[in-house]
């Protein structure tokens, strides 16, 4: 285990930390404001990506394509809320579980009719290509710590929004008791529309800021939004600084875990054995972490809703 | 208030005969099944009945949690899982007698169910619903990395378990009406612990669980016995599943197959029983026939589900009484 190595996993774990954080904001908001639980929270991080993709074939300009994509995303989560989930908010979870549940599998196909099953790809914009030196014969690429730093001022420009505006703090006051601000005179649901198309947005963002390093493909979304799930559980639902904290626990635990584990489990057993062990125990160690924490602490880091 | 209220229902529940008309019709339905198969040389429908009743001895369980419990386990695929591997390992080792490999699938999905359980029950709401995921895949990473039973290629069973050396489960028929009993049994057991004492403490919790603590009731107590209960027959289901398809593979218990049961519990309409069974029939027919005439039939089945949602209260049960009572039928 190197140093050099160290470092570069620490930052791959960095960049999914807040790449998890853009999509668990939106998420965590969400659920937290409006007690809805939206699965298809995935799906708008997956469109955000497909629509870059889109959106960069037509105009050829990254930075024209990413406002675009964003804008479109944001368009297209309005018009679901208007549509669908609007009518959802009053019912119970489970109702919300499975509409938001078949939205998944119609966008996850939708997708796949209009673009085809085959995997995409988005070049990196060209101010950015090509890689830092971190040291002496480590390179770094360039676009992946504009990822971590955008995630950063994006978490940075949320908290000051959240922590300082009157909108946020109507965002706080209805994560703990949406009832009373609605009582107090508050447009609750316009409160809501804004709230929902503002986490939209940064699902979409996340995909469109990701679409370069990955392959952009239908059911992206699906596993992200089981690790996001993850996050705001963790870090206590309704709770921003919450999702932060956690977001980036969980990136450095899945990412670290999953570089080292063979070799810590060899410090205590054969190689072979840890061979077989390692790759399971890392991908496992997030839902122990999830699993000890909630245990330790039943409704998160940070618990929002007050009770 | 409530107290009779709940007993009143109950009551009904158990005497209305226009209830049991449902339950009758879906079991006639399936009993009937092999008898269409053999007549129509369709030997697949005897296939996909099986499954049909395979998870929807999975769905009762979880209805049974989800519908009177008010308990949304989001893990329930691992109890399958668990029971499937039980008869494929012990397979593996030799040991293919039902006898053995039945109770054995029971026995470590309880335990696993009871662990587990003590754990979750402390969360409530969204926090139980994920951390039963936690454990659901805690377990489907523990079998990808099970190499010598397979690991992430899953494992295949040589032969269908015996039942005392016979091999009386060997032929599909047989199978088909094994599984029928077994379905069968879950719903009469799951139908008579409902009205039950316990499950009235269930349901009062679910509804209220304040109030039930003040009656005196330890509610957790009772939740962890429902939660046992619903794994140990989660364990039956895998025990099915294992040997119908005489292949286990970690994919059985992956959170979109925990998923998959949730909406087949909500489509047909939660705390029913009955739906449980429709959904998951309803689910697996889907499934087969629909992404055989139409490869993207999940883009059908998506907007479905939302309909349901937003205009069917109640999933297709509660469809259906709309229905009987906008076109004044009793």
């Amino acid at each position: 285990m190197s140093g050099t190595l160290f470092l570069v996993q620490i930052l791959n774990g960095l960049q999914l930390g807040v790449l998890l954080f853009l999509i668990a904001a939106g998420l965590t908001l969400v659920f937290g404001v409006m007690d809805f639980i939206n699965l298809a929270h995935g799906v708008q991080y997956m469109l955000g990506a497909y629509l870059a993709v889109a959106f960069y074939g037509i105009v050829g300009n990254f930075l024209a394509a990413l406002i675009l994509a964003l804008l479109a995303a944001l368009a297209f989560g309005l018009l679901l809320e208007f549509l669908v989930f609007r009518h959802l908010y009053a019912r119970d979870h489970l109702d919300q579980v499975i509409a938001t549940f078949g939205i998944i599998l119609f966008l996850n196909h939708a997708v796949r009719m209009i673009w085809g099953a085959a995997p995409l790809t988005l070049p990196v914009p060209d101010f950015f290509t090509g890689s830092v030196v971190l040291k002496a014969g480590l390179l770094y690429p360039v676009w992946r710590l504009v990822i971590i730093a955008s995630g950063l001022s994006v978490a940075a420009g949320l908290y000051a929004l959240v922590s300082s505006t009157r909108i946020g703090m109507l965002v706080r006051a209805g994560a703990t008791n949406a009832r009373m601000v609605s009582a107090l005179g508050v447009n609750i649901e316009r409160l809501f529309m804004i709230v929902f198309g503002f986490g939209t947005m940064l699902a979409g963002f996340a995909g469109i800021m990701i679409a370069p390093v990955i392959s952009v493909e239908p059911g992206m979304g699906d596993n992200i939004l089981i690790l996001a799930f993850v996050v705001i559980v963790i870090g206590g639902i309704g709770s921003i600084r919450g999702a932060f904290v956690a977001a980036l626990l969980i990136g450095l635990v899945d990412t670290l875990g999953r570089s080292f584990s063979i070799d810590i489990l060899r410090l205590v057993m054969g190689p072979s054995p840890a061979r077989m062990a390692g790759p399971a125990i890392a991908s496992m160690l997030i839902y122990v972490l999830m699993a000890v924490v909630l245990y330790v602490r039943p409704s998160g880091l940070f618990p929002a809703r007050g009770r | 208030m409530t107290g009779a209220a709940l007993a009143t229902a109950s009551g009904a529940r158990a005497l209305r005969p226009a209830r049991d008309i449902l339950p009758m019709l879906i079991f006639l339905v399936f009993a009937l099944l092999p008898i269409v198969a053999s007549l129509t040389t369709r030997q697949y429908l005897l296939d996909v009945g099986a499954r049909m009743m395979v998870f929807a001895v999975a769905a009762v369980a979880l209805d049974l949690l989800v519908g009177y419990a008010g308990l949304i386990s989001f893990g329930h695929a691992a109890f399958i899982g668990l029971g499937a591997y039980a008869v494929g390992i012990l397979a593996a080792h030799g040991i293919n007698d039902a006898l053995v490999a039945l109770p054995a699938a029971i026995a470590v999905s309880m335990l696993f169910a009871w662990l587990t359980g003590i754990v979750c029950l402390r969360t409530k709401g969204a926090y139980f619903i994920m951390i039963t995921l936690a454990f659901g895949q805690m377990v489907y990473f523990i079998a990808t990395s099970l190499a010598p039973y397979g690991g992430d290629n899953g494992l295949t069973i040589a032969a269908r378990n015996t039942v005392a050396g016979w091999p009386l489960l060997k032929s599909d028929r047989a199978f088909y009406c094994f599984t029928l009993i077994c379905l069968l049994a879950t719903y009469l057991f799951c139908r008579g612990l409902v009205v039950s004492r316990f499950g009235r403490v269930l349901r009062g919790t679910k509804e209220n669980a304040t109030r039930m603590a003040t009656i005196g009731f330890n509610a957790r107590r009772f939740q962890l016995v429902a939660y046992v209960i619903a794994g140990g027959l989660g364990g039956v289901s895998g025990f099915l599943l294992g040997n119908s398809t005489e292949f286990v593979s970690p994919e059985y218990m992956s959170w979109q197959r925990s998923g998959e049961l949730i909406v087949m519990v909500i489509l047909g309409g939660v705390g029913t029983l009955d739906g449980a069974i429709i959904g998951s029939a309803v689910y697996l027919f889907a499934e087969e026939w629909l992404s055989r005439t139409f490869e993207a039939w999940q883009a059908i089945f998506g907007p479905l589900l939302v309909l349901v949602v937003l205009f069917a209260r109640g999933g297709l049960i509660g469809l259906t009484a709309q229905l009987r009572r906008r076109f004044g039928h009793a």
